[in-house]
């Protein structure tokens, strides 16, 4: 879905996006594209989700050999012709594809990237300069992963690449690029290894741990009996079922310990550090006795 | 139709054994699990059993797809009752039909023992005596009364084979 264009770009090149899903993921050590964070999604089709609001049209960027892969297979790809040259190498194939199309690129290691963060890039796009981008707020350079390639950007970019450089912030440095600052200082923290991924996961589960939660649980056997009822909606800010136990367990005379119960959301088993979400149905499942 | 099931009214075995029958099976092993008088020592006047229908349907069925993988046997199926049960009431059924008769015994002793490990269903037992208890919980739920406190594990299963 297109967003309503400003008034303002009503002349301005179409917007697509480009989500950057080609890299080797060397540092994780497993496919930045299809890590799931708190919210759910693998990442790419979460970064997707994102993009698909503003631009367009919207592509995953690839190697040829990734495009089989199952969430990448999803949506429609630009394969890179180049190799080894970083992600520079997505947005040429891009741009290859369509010389007329400014493109939103965006990469696919930005688990805390918001709407506030993109729509304030989309409102201050200055289709008139090469690119906008923020400014980083680590380190004053640009952030060339979650910024606006205007078409004019095209050829420059073409000469920077032969002229043997891949650095795309460094090219963005250099040319003439509106930079903005960030809405989020956190939103375009990057995450190349499982340290940092864990950083991020936490900081997600915080954040939705401080909105309130519409859950039903249903009890069974002894804990049905020790909460005197079968099932119960609640609104809860437990970020997973191990707090929620907790909340129940100060509310109920449970006598199981949680390490003795086994959990389920939405009718199937699910580990207790699972992030619940809105609408979840919660089970805790007492030592089963069937036969 | 599931070939996971679960039942309110009496189970009966002959007419689940002929839903199995194949002319390429030349043996059929069943087990049937019933309602016994005693446990660990106290004497059992009735049973209650319950179930997590939605969740014990799903694992059902995927511990059947894991017999029928692993033995090669043709088909498998298991009723469980669930609600008030007498003594000598039949509990659970499971069938297996497959060429051989190896295969079938085989199949059919995995079943019952994953059934009773992993699927979400309850036991309570009524004693003579007057007073009730869910199987595995009440015991283990005052952990500080045993003298030696066992480590809980996540499956945690007691024996308490029929």
């Amino acid at each position: 879905m297109a967003g309503t264009p400003d008034r303002a770009h009503a002349s301005a090149p179409p917007l697509y996006g480009l989500v950057l899903a080609g890299g080797r993921s060397t540092r994780m050590g497993r496919d930045k594209a299809t890590l799931s964070y708190a919210h759910g999604a693998p990442q790419l089709e979460r970064a997707m989700a994102l993009l698909a609001r503003h631009v367009q049209r919207a592509y995953v960027s690839v190697r040829a050999e990734q495009s089989a892969e199952a969430v990448r297979a999803r949506f429609p790809q630009i394969v890179d012709a180049l190799d080894d040259i970083g992600p520079i190498a997505g947005l040429l194939a891009a741009q290859a594809q369509h010389p007329e199309a400014a493109w939103l690129v965006l990469a696919c290691d930005l688990p805390l990237l918001d709407e506030a963060t993109l729509a304030h890039l989309l409102r201050a796009r200055a289709p008139e300069r090469t690119a906008t981008a923020y400014r980083s707020s680590h380190d004053g350079l640009p952030e060339p992963l979650c910024a606006i390639y205007e078409p004019r950007s095209r050829e420059p970019l073409s000469a920077y690449v032969a002229a043997g450089k891949q650095c795309p912030r460094k090219f963005l440095a250099g040319a003439d690029t509106l930079l903005l600052d960030e809405p989020n200082p956190r939103a375009l923290d990057n995450v190349n290894t499982p340290t940092e991924y864990g950083s991020a996961n936490d900081t997600l589960i915080r954040e939705s741990a401080v909105q309130a939660k519409h859950l039903t649980v249903q009890y069974y056997a002894l804990l049905r009996e020790q909460a005197g009822r079968r099932q119960e909606a609640l609104q809860s800010c437990a970020p997973t079922p191990r707090e929620l136990y907790a909340e129940l367990a100060a509310r109920y005379p449970f006598s199981l310990a949680p390490e003795m119960l086994r959990v389920a959301v939405n009718a199937e088993f699910a580990d207790w550090s699972t992030p619940l979400k809105d609408g979840d149905a919660v089970v805790f499942i007492p030592p089963v006795a069937g036969g | 139709m599931s070939a996971f099931r679960f039942t309110r009214t009496p189970i009966e075995p002959q007419a689940l054994r002929a839903q199995l029958a194949d002319p390429s099976c030349g043996g059929y092993a069943a087990f049937e699990g019933w309602v016994r008088d005693s446990h660990e020592g106290r004497r059992v006047r009735r049973l209650e059993y319950e179930a997590f229908e939605a969740l014990a349907v799903r694992e059902g069925e995927r511990i059947l797809a894991e017999a029928i993988a692993r033995f090669g046997v043709a088909h498998a199926a298991c009723l469980h009752r669930v609600g008030d049960l007498g003594i000598g009431e039949l509990a659970v059924w499971v069938g297996v039909s497959a060429p051989h008769r190896h295969e079938a015994f085989l199949a059919c002793r995995y079943i019952i023992d994953e059934v009773k490990q992993r699927v979400p269903i309850w036991k309570k037992e009524h004693y003579l005596s007057g007073d009730s208890g869910w199987v595995n919980c009440e015991r283990c739920a005052a952990p500080a009364a045993e003298a030696s406190a066992a480590p809980a594990s996540v499956q945690h299963a007691h024996e308490h084979g029929h």
